[in-house]
């Protein structure tokens, strides 16, 4: 199988391990991620107020690019990039006078053709939960793992569609399938603070001490997730939380791509994990899995 | 000499269809006999006042109901707003005259599975249900449900409390005989134990009972099969969907503050069986909520909450009652002033916003939500949460809908003739809806539909009679 593969400004610096292990675990899975020739920026926000089409125009032309190179599916690993061109395309499919606003305004034929998969998507309905569990060879057997999934990757629920919005299961069905157990995680849809780590730290800071604080409650040894920002939040707030409480108990917070590549075998040298503030290396190598 | 017109009626299938009829003189035509027996379906308090109504004006009444006994949710509640009077003391008398009455048969156990004929002379297929109890020898003296050793879930107690596998669902029960349950029986399950057989002085179990089949005919048909709960538990998971013990529902709160519940009117919560000191209760739970839930408003919430957080506070006085709530629809005759009560000389916390989320902390349940007249973010510590979850029809309503040529609505409810002048009249001649099947309401409105669903039913059988009498002279 081989997909259009759109992954974003984020996955090229900040978050290029979310990138790396995806790409890898999707050779050794089968399938692969094509990357889209001269893709820019997804405009990191879906407009939320209704005439402003410019913001659009952006995700179209990604969309279009993709139809024009004759593949109907673009997948997305960046919960931000996977909601916005999402979005856009709900948009180019239902709404006639805003698509041929956009349309019109970059010279391009489009009217919603491509679909958006996120990748947690492809796994779960093109390649299949249980033929994912056939090809791990390390089963992650004792990792408690909490599921983040914050915002982007389930909301508004009837435009993403991925999984319901208010106790979605797609990530603990996914860890079940690594042989992981996931924890009972009530916290896994409130908000990181999100772009209130600019302005205001504290406010984001608070956001994540009770998100890690509800799955270290519920006995989880890591935190994954699918968003940039979201393991930003989680994991590079951590040090202001341990100033405001030393007693806190810092846990680590990475990608699912990452636990992915674990599962999957292969090289934790290339895994990144020296990138994260709370390195899971040591909890990884306590349970034997790397 | 008599002359064709075009009638419209409606066939079996609720289609209206015209037919050539004979007006004028019709002295050459034979007359139909019209049955002048009614069908009523669903014994709770809507059905019983629609039977006692026709059996007083001298028709014959069958009643069927699919539980054992009739008495319908009224029976699971334990006071009721806004007299605070006992459910139990006032049904009572209504269900065992339901019972007594000389014009009225109760089928009790029993369902509707078919309907042949036309309005005036209709042919209903009836199945009765096995009660694996012989209630023609049976005395009801209530020693096999004493001595049952296998008690649990039953959906009657809610998760208030467990039930013996034979039962009858009130002490005063109409009819007073026990039933099995073949789900929970030990003997009908693993073929082992048999001590109801064993103690039952009479010999009345009869565990190779089978279901049987049975018809009645009848002139015209109520329609009275009531509401169940939204399914919270299923849909609802921001509320726990059902993973977290100390979360009910308002039909279970009934069962705790029944003085014939499980816990014989004593209240503690599910997990520990702990007194619950401050215990948040949260109105319009998927009422209210076109976008993912139930876009109407279920109409009882407000006034029973209210009831609840009183009766808690009376049984509980240093307890702590908080509701959140949307706004207060109190627009019966005493129900302002009863809300007005609840606050001012109960104690009772009203918060107006709608809880976000609910989750398990140690030994708590966290309410977050929002306090929309202050622009607070709120977050309580619960001991007990109670879920005025929204009315919706009873199973199996779409079902009888085919089998009467009825129609639903998308939320199932059956859906009347005129909403303001023929409320309690189905889109087809001969059958009468009234009740919680046709929309939610409370037990004044229901009791008032099932009288003026007798009335009509009286009206279509007099005319119809009248008709046929002149056709014939």
């Amino acid at each position: 199988m081989r997909y259009s593969y759109f992954p974003g400004c984020t996955l090229y610096t900040k978050a290029k391990k979310l990138d790396d292990a995806g790409r890898e675990c999707s050779l050794k899975l089968g399938f692969e991620l094509d990357e889209l020739p001269d893709w820019t920026c997804c405009g990191a926000t879906f407009p939320l107020v209704n005439d402003q089409h410019m913001l659009m125009s952006g995700p179209t032309r990604i969309l279009a690019d993709t139809k024009d190179r004759g593949d109907d599916k673009l997948v997305a690993l960046c919960s931000v990039c996977y909601n916005v061109l999402k979005r856009t395309n709900h948009v180019m499919l239902n709404d006639e006078e805003r698509r041929a606003k956009i349309t019109d305004f970059i010279e391009r034929d489009y009217h919603g053709e491509v679909e958006v998969l996120h990748y947690l998507q492809v796994l779960r309905d093109e390649i299949g939960f249980d033929a994912l569990k056939e090809k791990v060879v390390k089963p992650l057997e004792g990792l408690k793992v909490a599921c983040y999934y914050g915002c982007l990757l389930l909301r508004p629920v009837k435009e993403i569609g991925l999984d319901r919005m208010e106790n979605p299961t797609i990530f603990e069905d996914f860890i079940r399938a690594l042989g992981a157990e996931p924890v009972d995680f009530p916290f896994k849809i409130e908000c990181c603070g999100a772009f209130q780590t600019v302005n205001s730290m504290a406010t984001a800071t608070r956001c994540s001490r009770e998100i890690l604080s509800n799955a270290v409650q519920n006995g989880a040894d890591l935190v994954i997730t699918t968003c940039p920002l979201c393991q930003f939040n989680l994991d590079d707030r951590q040090p202001e939380i341990l100033k405001e409480d030393p007693a806190f108990t810092t846990i680590p917070v990475f990608y699912f791509t990452q636990l992915l590549a674990v599962a999957l075998g292969l090289d934790s040298g290339n895994l990144g994990f020296e990138r994260n503030f709370i390195n899971p290396l040591e909890l990884l190598q306590e349970k034997g899995l790397v | 000499m008599a002359e064709i017109a075009e009638l419209k009626s409606v066939n079996e299938q609720g289609e209206v269809v015209t037919c050539a009829c004979a007006m004028g003189d019709l002295s050459d035509f034979e007359s139909v006999p019209v049955d002048r027996r009614v069908l009523v379906i669903g014994g709770g308090i809507t059905g019983i006042t629609a039977a006692i109504d026709l059996g007083n004006a001298g028709y014959k009444v069958v009643m069927v109901e699919r539980l054992p006994s009739v008495g319908g949710r009224m029976l699971q509640l334990s006071e009721t707003f806004p007299t605070l009077d006992c459910a139990q003391c006032t049904l009572t008398p209504r269900t065992v005259e339901s019972g007594q009455h000389p014009n009225v048969t109760l089928k009790t156990s029993c369902e509707v599975e078919g309907l042949e004929g036309e309005p005036g002379n209709f042919k209903f297929l009836i199945r009765q249900k096995p009660t694996y109890v012989d209630w023609n020898k049976c005395t009801g003296c209530g020693t096999c449900v004493e001595k049952c050793p296998s008690k649990g879930f039953a959906l009657f107690e809610r998760d208030a409390g467990r039930m013996p596998a034979i039962y009858t669902l009130s002490p005063q029960a109409v009819p007073n005989k026990p039933q099995i349950d073949p789900d929970r029986c030990r003997f009908l399950t693993r073929g082992k134990c048999g001590v109801c057989s064993k103690v039952c002085p009479v010999g009345a179990i009869d565990y190779e009972q089978q279901e049987s089949f049975f018809t009645i005919e009848a002139g015209a048909v109520i329609v009275a099969t009531g509401f169940d709960i939204y399914d919270w538990k299923k849909l609802m998971p921001e509320y726990g969907g059902g993973r977290i013990p100390d979360v009910i529902d308002g039909l279970t709160m009934e069962r705790y503050l029944s003085a014939s519940g499980p816990t014989a009117g004593k209240m503690v919560r599910p997990s520990d069986g702990k007194t619950p000191k401050e215990v948040v209760f949260i109105q319009c739970v998927a009422s209210r909520n076109p976008e993912f839930h139930k876009s109407y408003c279920s109409r009882l919430c407000c006034m029973y909450t209210a009831k609840h957080a009183r009766l808690y506070k009376h049984k509980v006085h240093d307890g702590q009652a908080y509701i959140f709530y949307i706004d207060i629809r109190s627009t019966g005759k005493g129900y302002e002033q009863f809300i007005q009560q609840s606050v001012s000389e109960e104690g009772i916390v009203y918060i107006r916003g709608r809880a976000a989320k609910l989750y398990q902390k140690d030994d708590k349940v966290m309410v977050q939500g929002a306090d929309t007249l202050t622009g607070k973010k709120i977050e309580i510590a619960a001991d007990l949460v109670v879920l005025a979850a929204a009315i919706v029809p009873n199973e199996g309503s779409e079902k009888l809908a085919r089998i009467l040529g009825i129609e639903c609505n998308k939320d199932g409810f059956f859906v009347e003739e005129n909403y303001k002048f023929a409320p309690v009249m189905s889109g087809r001649q001969g059958v009468y809806l009234a009740g919680c099947c046709q929309g939610a309401k409370d037990i004044a409105d229901s009791a008032a539909q099932g009288s003026a669903a007798a009335s009509r039913v009286q009206v279509f059988l007099s005319s119809y009679r009248n008709r046929m009498n002149r056709e014939a002279v």
